[in-house]
Formats: C-alpha cells, sequence, structure tokens
C-alpha cells in the first residue's frame, strides 16, 4: 500500500473514531434525558388544557414545593437501587425523624436543635438497614419491608399516637420561606433549594467520588466488585444510611412546612413514589445503570402530573388511577425507545 | 475404519458435522458412530469440541449445512431439543438439570405430567416412574423430594427420567467428577446394565480407568477435528494420549525473558499446604520473581480453586501463603491486592468486568482508590491518562475510553481486565484462563505482554486448559490432580515439558522416570 493511501486511511481511521464519540456522546446525553421529552410534553399539555394557569411563575413554585420532598427521598433512592437494592422504609423514617424533629424544637431555647436531631434519627435507621444488608445478608426488601411496618411503630410511640406541634418552630423558614430571585416575579421555595442541593451533592458523590464508582460496580456486578477489591459490604452499608439520612433530611422538611409531625399519617407510601420517580428515571432495578438526573426529571413528572390533574379538577379517584397508567406507560415507551438504540 | 460390527446399521450416526462460531470453527467435518448395546466413549482435551458436538446431537445447537445424523439408518434433523428426545436421544449433563424443590415422580414427569383438565394426577405419576426406578434399583421412592438425595441419586433420577422417555442413546457427561469411588462402581454396574438392555451409551471422560473399565470403542477428537476411533483391543493410554495431543507448536509464543529466573529467581510467594475443604486438598510450591509458571490439570482438578485460595476469594481452611518471606493472612481480596497480588478471573464477564461501565471506570478500578484527591473525590485526569495509555499499550481496539465495556470483543473486554490489573503493579500477577474467548491474534497479544511482564521481573502464575499454550509460555509446570498438586515437568524437575508428561500426571498414569 502506497504512502498516501496509508495517509488517506489513517485520516478515514480518525474520522471514524470521532464519529463513533460523537455517538457515544449522543447516546450518554440521551439516556441522561430519557425522560426529558415526557415531561416537557406534559407541561405543555397541562398548560394548554388549563388555559395558560399551570406555567406561571406561582404555579411553578408551588409545583417545585410539592416535588421537593419526594425528590430528596428519590435522590436516596437512587443510590440504593443502583447497587441493586430497594428501601421501603423511607415514608417511615420520615415520619419517625419528623417525629423527633418536632420534639426536640420544643426544647426552649435549642430549637434548631430539631434539625441535627431528625438527621440523625433517619441516619440511625438507615444504618439498621444497612446492617442488615451488609452483614446479616438479608434480601433488602424484606429488611426494608420489616422497616416500613416496624419504623411506622416507632413514629407512632415517638408521640404516644398524637401529633405534636410547634407554632413557633425556629426552623420553619425551611417549609415555608422562599428565596427572591426576580422581585415581584420569580423567587423559589426553600424546600425546592435543598432538593436541587440534594440532587447536586448526589451528582457529585455519584460521578465524582470513589463511592460512587463503587456503587455502581456493586450494582452493576457485586461478583466483580469483591474480586476487584471493593468492600461490598461497605458499600451497601453507606447506600442504606444515605438513604435513611435523606428520609431524616424529608422529615425535616416536612415538620417545617407543617409546624407538626404525627406518626400515624405523615409519608405515608411516600416510598411508592420516590421508587416511581427512580424507575421514570430510568434507573435499573437490577442495579448498576441509572443516573441522578433522570431521578429528578422522574420526580417532576409525578409532581407536574398531580398538580396539573389538580388543576383539571380530576377527583382524587381518577388523579391515582391516571397516576399509575402513566408510569406504566412512560416506563414501556421507554423500554422501546432504548431497545431501539441497544448495544452493538 | 474397520469394525467388528460394521454389518449392521448404527443405531445413531453423525457425518460431516461442523459447527461454526462467529470467529471460530468449533468442529469440522466430524464424525461419529454408536451402536445398540455399545458404550462408545468420546475423549479429548477441554476445548476439543466434544461438547459442541453432544450439543448438535442434543438439538441445542444446530450444525453447519453439509452435516447428517441418522438414526437406525434414517435421516432426522435435531431442529431442537424436543426434536431429539422424541428420537429417543438423552443426555446427561455434569450439572445435573432437575428441579430440586420437586418429587423425583415430578421431576420424571416435567413436562409430560398426567393432569385431568390440568389438575396433575400425582398417584398416577408416582405409578408410573415405579416401574423404571425398580429396574435401575433406585434406593428411593418416587414422591421424594429431589433436593435431599445425593448428587449419585440424583444422576440417577436424571437417568430414570431418560428410561421412560424410551431413551436408546444415553449420553453421559463426565458422570464421575462429582461421585464417590463407591457410587462410581455402583454407576459403572449401572452403566453396564443398560448396555446389555440394548442402549447406545456415549460415555465423555478424561479418566483412564473409567475407559479401559467400560469403553468397547473410543472415538477421539482434536481441535474440533475427528481423530480416530480405536477398538477395545486397540486401547492403550499411549496410543490415546498420542491421539488427544500430536499437534505441533508453531512461532506463536515469544519466549524473550530469561527461562532461568524459574530456578534461581527470587521466591516472591510460597504457598504451603493451602486447602479449603472440598476441592483444595493441599497444596505447596513456589514462585519465582521473573518466571512463568504454569497450572495445568483437567477442568474439575483445583486450579481455579486454588488460585482464589491464594488470592482469599475463598476463605481457605488451612496453609500458608508467604509473600516474600512474611506470612500473609489475607482476608479479602483488597488485601491481597493491596499486597501486590492480582487474580485475572477465568469468567471475565461474570467475575471481572463491569459490562456497563466505560473502559475507562474498567482499567481504573483497581487504583481509584491510589489516585483520588483528598475525601475519595476522583481524579479524572488521572483517570484519562492512564485508560489512555493502557488503550495504546496493550492495542486494545476501541472507538473510545468512554465505550462501555460491553460493547467490545472477547479480546480487547480480556485486555481492558488485563489492564486493569497491571495498573495496581502487582509483583504476583495470577491468570486464569487468560486467552479464554479471545481470538488468535489477541491470543499472541496476551502471550507478547505476559512474556513482557515476565521479563520486567513480575512473578506470574498461568493457569491454562489449552496445553500448547501452557507448554508454550511457561518455563515449568505444576500439574493438579484431585486437589493436589500431582507433579512438575520443567525446571529442576527432571521431566521435560511435553504433552504425553502433563497428560500422564492429569489423567493419573503417572510419570516414566525421566
Amino acid at each position: 500500500m502506497s504512502e498516501l493511501s496509508a495517509d488517506a486511511k489513517q485520516k478515514f481511521i480518525s474520522a471514524d473514531r470521532a464519529a463513533a464519540s460523537r455517538k457515544i456522546a449522543m447516546k450518554g446525553m440521551m439516556q441522561a434525558l430519557g425522560m426529558l421529552p415526557i415531561l416537557v410534553i406534559l407541561t405543555i399539555g397541562f398548560h394548554l388544557m388549563t388555559d395558560g394557569r399551570f406555567f406561571t411563575g406561582q404555579n411553578i413554585s408551588i409545583v417545585a414545593q410539592q416535588a421537593a420532598i419526594n425528590t430528596v427521598l428519590a435522590a436516596g433512592m437512587t443510590f440504593v437501587i443502583l447497587t441493586g437494592g430497594i428501601d421501603l422504609s423511607v415514608g417511615s423514617i420520615l415520619a419517625a425523624s419528623a417525629m423527633v424533629g418536632v420534639i426536640a424544637s420544643l426544647i426552649p431555647g435549642w430549637g434548631l436543635l430539631g434539625i441535627p436531631a431528625a438527621l440523625l434519627t433517619g441516619l440511625f435507621f438507615g444504618l439498621i438497614n444497612g446492617s442488615l444488608v451488609a452483614f446479616l445478608q438479608l434480601p433488602p426488601f424484606i429488611v426494608t419491608l420489616g422497616g416500613l411496618t416496624a419504623i411506622r411503630g416507632v413514629a407512632r410511640l415517638i408521640g404516644e399516637d398524637q401529633t405534636v406541634f410547634n407554632p413557633d418552630l425556629s426552623f420553619a423558614f425551611i417549609g415555608n420561606g422562599s428565596l427572591t430571585l426576580i422581585p415581584g416575579v420569580l423567587s423559589i421555595p426553600v424546600l425546592a433549594v435543598i432538593a436541587i442541593l440534594v440532587i447536586l451533592v448526589s451528582w457529585f458523590v455519584l460521578r465524582r467520588t470513589i463511592l460512587g464508582t463503587h456503587i455502581y460496580a456493586v450494582g452493576g456486578n457485586p461478583a466483580a466488585a469483591r474480586l476487584s477489591g471493593i468492600k461490598v459490604w461497605r458499600v451497601l452499608l453507606v447506600v442504606y444510611a444515605i438513604s435513611g439520612l435523606l428520609a431524616g433530611l424529608g422529615g425535616v422538611m416536612s415538620a417545617a412546612r407543617l409546624y407538626a409531625a404525627n406518626g400515624l399519617q405523615l409519608g405515608q407510601s411516600y416510598e411508592l413514589d420516590a421508587i416511581a420517580a427512580v424507575i421514570l428515571g430510568g434507573t435499573s432495578f437490577i442495579g448498576g445503570i441509572g443516573s441522578i438526573w433522570g431521578t429528578l426529571i422522574g420526580a417532576l413528572i409525578i409532581a407536574v402530573l398531580t398538580n396539573g390533574l389538580i388543576l383539571l379538577g380530576v377527583s382524587d379517584i381518577w388523579q391515582f388511577i391516571i397516576k399509575g397508567l402513566v408510569i406504566i406507560g412512560a416506563v414501556t415507551l421507554d423500554r422501546f425507545r432504548t431497545q431501539g438504540g441497544a448495544r452493538t | 475404519m474397520a469394525h467388528p460390527r460394521s454389518d449392521t446399521a448404527p443405531t445413531l450416526e453423525m457425518r460431516s458435522i461442523s459447527k461454526t462460531f462467529p470467529g471460530v470453527k468449533a468442529l469440522s467435518n466430524v464424525q461419529l458412530q454408536a451402536w445398540s448395546g455399545e458404550v462408545l466413549a468420546l475423549m479429548g482435551e477441554n476445548g476439543a469440541g466434544k461438547s459442541t458436538l453432544m450439543k448438535i446431537l442434543s438439538g441445542a445447537y444446530t450444525a453447519d449445512p453439509g452435516g447428517e445424523i441418522l438414526i437406525d439408518g434414517q435421516v432426522v434433523t435435531m431442529g431442537d431439543p424436543i426434536a431429539a428426545k422424541k428420537q429417543g436421544i438423552a443426555i446427561i449433563y455434569q450439572e445435573l438439570s432437575l428441579a430440586p424443590n420437586l418429587t423425583v415422580a415430578e421431576n420424571i414427569y416435567l413436562g409430560i405430567e398426567i393432569a385431568n383438565r390440568g389438575v396433575v394426577n400425582r398417584p398416577a405419576m408416582a405409578d408410573g416412574c415405579r416401574g423404571v426406578l425398580e429396574r435401575l434399583g433406585a434406593p428411593f421412592g418416587p414422591n421424594t423430594i429431589v433436593g435431599t438425595l445425593s448428587i449419585a441419586e440424583q444422576q440417577l433420577v436424571e437417568i430414570a427420567r431418560a428410561l421412560h422417555a424410551n431413551a436408546k442413546i444415553l449420553v453421559m457427561d463426565e458422570p464421575t467428577t462429582a461421585l464417590s469411588s463407591r457410587e462410581t462402581e455402583k454407576l459403572f454396574a449401572l452403566v453396564k446394565q443398560l448396555r446389555a438392555e440394548g442402549i447406545a451409551i456415549i460415555y465423555i471422560s478424561h479418566r483412564m480407568a473409567e475407559i479401559y473399565e467400560l469403553s468397547d470403542r473410543v472415538s477421539v477428537l482434536r481441535d474440533g477435528t475427528y481423530v480416530g476411533t480405536l477398538i477395545r483391543e486397540q486401547i492403550t493410554a499411549d496410543a490415546l494420549v498420542r491421539m488427544m495431543v500430536g499437534r505441533e507448536l508453531k512461532g506463536f509464543y515469544r519466549h524473550e525473558h530469561d527461562p532461568s529466573k524459574a530456578v534461581r529467581g527470587e521466591v516472591i510467594l510460597e504457598v504451603r499446604d493451602i486447602a479449603d475443604g472440598r476441592m483444595v486438598k493441599g497444596c505447596s510450591f513456589k514462585l519465582h520473581a521473573g518466571e512463568v509458571l504454569g497450572l495445568a490439570g483437567l477442568v474439575g482438578s483445583g486450579r481455579t480453586e486454588l488460585a482464589r485460595l491464594i488470592y482469599a476469594a475463598d476463605p481457605k481452611i488451612a496453609g500458608e501463603v508467604i509473600l516474600e518471606r512474611a506470612p500473609r493472612n489475607f482476608e479479602t481480596p483488597k488485601d491481597a491486592i493491596d499486597s501486590g497480588v492480582a487474580y485475572l478471573t477465568e469468567d471475565r464477564k461474570a467475575q471481572g468486568l463491569f459490562l456497563d461501565m466505560t473502559v475507562k471506570e474498567n482499567v481504573n478500578l483497581g487504583v481509584i482508590d491510589r489516585d483520588a484527591y483528598r475525601f475519595g473525590v476522583l481524579n479524572l485526569a488521572e483517570a484519562t491518562r492512564r485508560a489512555g495509555k493502557a488503550i495504546e499499550a496493550l492495542a486494545i481496539r476501541v472507538a473510545s475510553p468512554m465505550v462501555e465495556v460491553g460493547s467490545l470483543s472477547g479480546g480487547n473486554q480480556q485486555k481492558v481486565l488485563l489492564s486493569r490489573w497491571l495498573e495496581t503493579k502487582p509483583r504476583v500477577l495470577i491468570l486464569d484462563e487468560p486467552t479464554r474467548g479471545v481470538d488468535v491474534g489477541a491470543k499472541q497479544e496476551i502471550y507478547r505482554i505476559i512474556d513482557d511482564l515476565a521479563k520486567s521481573g513480575v512473578a506470574i502464575l498461568v493457569i491454562s486448559s489449552e496445553m500448547p499454550e501452557v507448554m508454550g509460555i511457561a518455563d515449568r509446570i505444576l500439574v493438579m490432580r484431585e486437589g493436589q498438586i500431582e507433579g512438575e515437568v520443567g525446571g529442576t524437575s527432571g521431566h521435560a515439558i511435553t504433552q504425553e508428561n502433563i497428560m500422564a500426571l492429569a489423567s493419573g498414569v503417572g510419570l516414566q522416570a525421566a
């Protein structure tokens, strides 16, 4: 082969490589964005159907507020599901943490103590879940199903099955304050700010730290993870602890919003919305595949759906039915979409 | 080849069977004949094509066009396993295919349940298989749960299922691997009984003693081709070994590292009386810096298990691992890696790679904690540099380090996994089947990498089922048999590295005096 043609061939190969790199980058974008088109379609659809009442500064602020707590829980759930596990106990942990937080906030002069108290409560229950999964190697579904029931009981026990109030809650700004971005036009609720921060920190941990890499590795191939020198038990312990801690944060957010907590009702079935957000976000139930951005979009879809249906005046009963069908339909669509671009 | 029974048509005849997998010709023009009332032994090295041939017979694989399968002289098509079953073919694999939670009768009637409007009739099923269980002298009844039976008894259930389905041709794939010697004797008696009843038995085994005891004829495969058939009077260990191995080594293996290191090199790793209580029964050896030590033996002889014990992937119950004269009790693979021991698994997809993660992540997984900034923050620049360097050094053919490993070819996947271990800068590198499922070109490249590593002073232990490979790259070879190191060839052992010597050790025939 002549020198010229070898050179041409080389150029050809590098062009080929550049094209392949672009294709990979595109695929990555597609994966991260995933359900974004559905979110956009829902938003536009509701805006049109409600004669422009949906996409207003005020309503968006309400949606953000409604999405915030579920986003925080779903972020924790993402960590757990990425390892191939599940955490069914987050709603109950949220309730118990909120109870502890409100009771601690009643201590005169030490009201802010409620925040760390609630966070530590969440972390504590998360560590119990994690220990049972990591050390006794019990199935996560069983462990956290037990947690769902038992921790709900603990939440009721803490307040002697009564609602606890604190009308002077020192951290109420978390639940009801907002940061003004453009005076009179756009302000952003503190709840939403917290949720965004949680997403950003989660992204950093998952994509920029050893722990994050190990989480994906354990979820993708536990046997290989162990042989590669990863302490699998530590990764499992940490993800359930993170989920518990974020449920504790959810407890702070709920309590701050309501000035109160109730062990029986607070956080009921929140785990289901959190799981739905993660799954809508394209994270694989088997573990190892998924992104925190997907989870954010999933949580927003659920919040938009709830808010839009309320604006449309759809009855409570039909809201449930429609939400369930949209979740199944969206994931079905996603399945077809990813199958089309299957691995080469 | 002349055959004493060539006057009658064989019960089973396979003619010109070839099988091509993407990139590999697994079988080329292979033939096989089996008569009713005989035991035909099928022999060959690991990878010679025995399993592929039997999978074609069972309908699990389809042969390339041009081949024919005849049953009682009639050409048949084995489109799928059900068709094969209808033709009276039954295969008993090493891994038994029983449902352990069901009863013996339910297993025998699996898929052909006696039912009345969808309601199974258990008593009728139990009665239906009593006859065959009695015929086999089974010490259990039809209502026993299969999971409570021993392996030998479960094998009996498989045989009963085959006979119940009126099998005429029974294939047994290394049936004695998991049996005790008493159970083996019982199985032999049963095989002889079935032969007397007129069943054609194809018996796959590596064990010379079993071949002598049972077989009427032996057919040998090598590298996917048919070598020949010996009748009972012609069967000798020598003849069989020659038929199984007889192959030329080409200029395929580079050997630039210093072979004298295998004798004089500094001892880096010493293993003393290591055992796991199951597959490894007390093994000791020394590994020198700069040598390539081969670990040969048949599948199931405990080679992988030994490697995993050294690496602390499995718990050991006895013995010591001594690294640079200091006893080390590795608790986890992490300890081994931190001490400079790396283990490349034989099963890269299940045990090695993270197929959904990128080449970059896979290459860096062993060292991200060494490179990281404070608080475990990844050093992405260093990771990119390492990945780029590895792709270049090992000539990994990939469009970008951000490609998912699952999309690469076998050879490139193997190189990614190998580079993960090379990045940890091991002083001891254990390679378990380093070229399994890898094409010829990549094989040669991997051999060169191994040679280069030895040249740079790394101590390398290579486990391989491919004899030419282990002979081509190793300076000396330990041969394992039934959980123990049976002997050594090359080095100071006084025995030459020959296929005959290795096979003799591996099959327990023993070495002739050097």
